[in-house]
């Protein structure tokens, strides 16, 4: 059997990984992919809990994460491209405002 | 063997979500995330969460990647595919790393034949059975509300998409 410890190191080294490109990069889809991985990366911890608490739970729990983020995938990219037809150019730092 | 398992996948994970962090080419980025959510996948099979395993490759490696690889080639259209391939040699490798996969899925229905039908093993804790249960007993009301949120995420994308006169 693997530890649940590797299984939560794994999640937090994917977290941190995810956080990094959020930080790092200024291509707003980029930066969504990224906050993407960081959601798998919790998902992951919260399945391992759940195992070793040998109930359902956590996975319903992950299962409502994963509605969740089919609603906000679908939302934020229809952002993106709503600025990205007003702007022209993506990148984060010109959308400072919180209007166009 | 499953820590050797283990390792092997969760060095895909780490690698491929480097790959989408430090790679320039958004497409490379999106590609190597359906890599990262296909590790994903295959550590909640060796958590026992077949369940999740199933719905993280459809909706997260089909459905919500094909919205992103989708934005990104409407928003970011790259050079046409033309002229000479300067990488024919990598992938002529398709063709036996294809027949090796054919091999193996082979091997394991054989093997598969060969062995008798266990019996059928006691449910364990986080079956289908009882995700299936728990999300029409107790989190029947939050499980009605992300249908809701869903047809709401709609609505609001169909507003969104709508070009302003």
């Amino acid at each position: 059997m693997v530890p649940d410890t590797w299984y939560l190191a794994l999640s937090a080294v994917l977290f941190t990984i995810g956080v990094c490109g959020v930080v790092l990069r200024r291509n707003p889809l980029v930066i969504f992919m990224s906050i993407e991985l960081a959601l798998n990366a919790a998902n992951l911890a919260l399945v391992a809990f759940g195992q070793r608490a040998g109930n359902a739970e956590g996975q319903a729990l992950v299962f409502f994460v994963m509605a969740v983020a089919a609603a906000e995938v679908a939302v934020g990219l229809a952002i993106i491209v709503a600025i990205f037809r007003v702007r022209e150019r993506l990148s984060v730092d010109d959308l400072s405002l919180m209007r166009w | 063997m499953p820590r050797v398992a283990f390792l092997l996948i969760a060095a895909l994970a780490v690698a491929s979500a480097l790959g989408l962090v430090l790679r320039r080419n958004p497409i490379h980025g999106a590609l190597f995330l359906v890599v990262n959510l296909g590790c994903i996948a295959a550590l909640y099979l060796m958590l026992g969460a077949e369940f999740l395993a199933a719905a993280q490759v459809i909706v997260y490696a089909g459905a919500i990647m094909v919205l992103f690889v989708f934005a990104i080639m409407v928003l970011i259209p790259g050079k046409e595919e033309t002229g000479p391939d300067p990488r024919r040699g990598w992938r002529l490798l398709a063709a036996p790393l294809g027949a090796a996969l054919l091999v193996e899925l082979a091997v394991i229905l054989l093997a598969g034949q060969a062995a008798t039908a266990p019996a059928a093993a006691p449910a364990p804790a986080g079956g289908v059975a009882a995700i299936g249960r728990l999300l029409f007993t107790d989190y029947l009301l939050p499980f009605e509300l992300t249908s809701v949120l869903l047809l709401a995420a709609m609505v609001g994308v169909l507003l969104l998409a709508r070009r302003r006169a």
